[in-house]
């Protein structure tokens, strides 16, 4: 599975907006924080209010603030705003002869397809956000002091 | 939200767990007398059967034990039963009922939990991935014989 570059920036931006719904936050501000281009994340944004993802708030100190649950908004509910998880056989041209193979193959994709599809529409973004916090909990008690102190400090 | 207390099955819970998880058109009764007599009348560590009380209701159930060899499988604690109620879901019952059933099958002796959800419950798939599990070493596969 790879996932497009729209899926990806609205998986970070959502979850970023998640982690505290309180929260305002620019295009700039989540495009600062991730290194990712504020251009195409503005986009992305734009196609997560029309769906009612996140909500944009006008006037001074405006931005962008969560608008789901995240008990209930899952990894799926989110890529599917960008594009559709289907395996594709790039065969473009065959003849009779190949038809049961590629049928047999999209029989194969198609059920990889369901439990890929399984996976993401059950990992919820409460789940991810938790496990985040964790891995990072955990990094930065390995982290030598000094350079914990540091990424603390920025 | 009163005192909720998390405690082991006891045989006159029979009829409440029957109610908790009564579906439309299907009779059950038959399958949580079985259940009750291998996992509460017999008392055994590696089986655990608890429920969720708050005063004198039922709040939920979960149930596992630790299963040793099938399909080539080290003993392992399965849970194969969890139920909250519709009216109390999303209140921590189900997070308190899984922590201690894991911590029931740690000390019957095992370092692994699994278990099997229909792909279409997504709350309860959910709810598992919430708690840590991940897809496993073993995969299931099944195939229409009639």
């Amino acid at each position: 599975m790879k996932l497009n570059k729209a899926s990806l920036f609205a998986l970070i931006s959502v979850l970023e907006l998640a982690r505290d719904p309180e929260r305002q936050l620019s295009t700039s501000d989540i495009a600062d924080k991730y290194g990712i281009s504020s251009h195409h994340l503005a986009k992305v944004m734009r196609n997560l209010v029309h769906q009612g993802v996140v909500q944009a708030m006008r006037g001074v100190g405006g931005g962008y603030r969560f608008a789901g649950n995240v008990n209930r908004t899952t990894l799926l509910d989110i890529i599917q705003l960008f594009e559709t998880l289907e395996s594709e056989l790039d065969l473009p041209h065959w003849n009779k002869a190949a038809e049961p193979v590629v049928s047999e193959l999209h029989s194969v994709t198609s059920e990889i397809d369901t439990v890929t599809r399984a996976i993401l529409d059950t990992v919820t973004l409460a789940t991810v956000l938790k496990n985040t916090r964790a891995t990072g909990e955990g990094a930065a008690e390995e982290s030598p002091p000094g350079r914990a102190a540091k990424t603390a400090a920025g | 939200m009163s005192k909720i207390t998390i405690r082991d099955a006891i045989p006159s819970d029979l009829e409440a767990i029957i109610a908790l998880d009564r579906t439309p058109n299907e009779d059950k009764t038959g399958y949580w007398q079985g259940i009750f007599q291998h996992y509460v009348v017999t008392g055994r560590p590696d089986r655990v059967f608890l429920v969720a009380q708050e005063g004198k209701s039922l709040l939920g159930f979960i149930i596992g034990e630790v299963r040793a060899w099938e399909f080539g499988s080290p003993p392992c604690g399965w849970v194969f039963a969890l139920r909250v109620s519709h009216t109390t879901r999303e209140g921590g019952i189900g997070t308190r009922m899984f922590t201690e059933i894991c911590e029931r099958l740690k000390k019957a002796g095992v370092d692994t939990v699994r278990t099997m959800v229909d792909i279409d419950n997504k709350l309860t798939l959910s709810f598992f991935r919430g708690m840590g599990l991940r897809t496993g070493r073993y995969v299931e596969l099944e195939k229409r014989i009639d």
